[in-house]
């Protein structure tokens, strides 16, 4: 069927957009805390960046709404090559020049299935580990000032 | 896989000086600028050509070029700008083998005639002091340059082209790392 190979492709881009936004998201010190235990990166050459600027957020009143420009944010993008021709992108929010360049570098060697899995295991899996635990710890501490206001009807 | 190479070793003031020298060529026809550090595009693309493209198109100018599928993916990731398949709608032609015929390029319109199409078109030598005769305006008496591997009838094509002045289409010729420009008010005499 026709479909299957789209479904691949899907597949192998929900997983590329996975690792990108955990690495987007990781930082400078974070990528290189988790490099220093795993083989070098292959060497790379920039072809854009790492370079600062804003984009426009935009959002939509109630999801559905007309379009509005929210505000602007501050947005570090960088593209890399590989020795092989293999481009890696990173675009993450703030100016942490030296991790987009990091995220792009690994974004480019993630997408080589033989370095993918070492890669997944010792960098991006960890990195996705710590993201979700201070979600959760965000989340708990939030969710300890929680007032309830039935409780309060009841004990009234 | 892409074969995407680099652009600009430093994007803005490589981006400016290539701007200078495409200001100092039209300014003065016929002079021949040297570039001062162009990128290395993919071929068959000159540094010169790379250079200019680079300077000057971007999101808000149509791109129409004849130089292949790793080009295009050069030009757009670098300069952002939208490809045409149609050399009329295009702000930039950029040409690497039989330019598209001037008549054919956008020539602005009478009352915006700044919006004219640019030809950015790859030769295969530039030289001063010899071949065509120029006059016009920035020219104090005539530059003579020399222009290897223009299509055939390009004169007449110029002449004609230059009948219709203040409409018309302006040329940047670029060889190696070396540009010269024909702006629309040039008038063009075989040397």
């Amino acid at each position: 069927m026709s479909a299957e190979p789209n479904d691949e492709r899907r597949r192998a881009d929900d997983e590329r957009r996975r690792w990108m936004g955990i690495l987007a998201r990781a930082g400078a010190a974070g990528i290189e805390a988790r490099l220093a235990e795993t083989a070098p990166l292959p060497p790379h050459t920039r072809l854009r960046g790492p370079e600062t600027g804003l984009v426009m957020v935009r959002g939509r009143a109630g999801g559905d709404g007309a379009p509005f420009n929210l505000g602007e944010m501050t947005v570090t993008r960088c593209a890399v090559r590989l020795e092989d021709g293999t481009v890696g992108h990173a675009y993450l929010a703030g100016r942490d020049r030296r991790g987009a360049e990091l995220a792009a570098a690994l974004d480019a060697a993630l997408q080589d299935p033989v370095r993918r899995p070492a890669l997944l295991a010792a960098v991006v899996e960890p990195l996705a580990a710590k993201q979700t635990e201070a979600r959760a710890a965000t989340a708990r501490k939030a969710a300890a000032t929680r007032v309830r206001f039935l409780a309060m009807e009841t004990t009234r | 896989m892409s074969g995407l190479l680099p652009g600009f070793a430093d994007p803005v003031a490589d981006a400016q000086s290539a701007f200078r020298a495409v200001l100092e060529a039209m300014a003065r026809p016929g002079r021949v600028q040297r570039l001062p550090r162009p990128p290395a595009p993919p071929a068959p693309l000159s540094p010169a050509a790379g250079a200019v493209l680079l300077a000057l198109a971007d999101a808000e100018t149509p791109l129409w070029l004849d130089a292949g599928a790793e080009v295009a993916e050069w030009a757009v990731f670098h300069a952002g700008c939208p490809l045409v398949e149609d050399a009329g709608a295009a702000t930039f032609a950029l040409a690497t083998g039989t330019p598209p015929a001037l008549s054919s390029l956008d020539p602005g319109t009478d009352e915006e005639p700044q919006r004219a199409a640019t030809l950015i078109l790859q030769v295969a030598s530039l030289a001063e002091g010899r071949g065509w005769r120029l006059t016009g305006p920035g020219i104090e008496r005539e530059h003579r340059l020399q222009v290897e591997g223009v299509p055939n009838g390009f004169l007449a094509a110029w002449t004609a082209s230059r009948a219709r002045f203040p409409l018309g289409v302006d040329i940047i010729l670029c060889a190696g790392d070396c540009v010269a420009a024909l702006p629309r008010s040039i008038t063009i005499r075989e040397g």
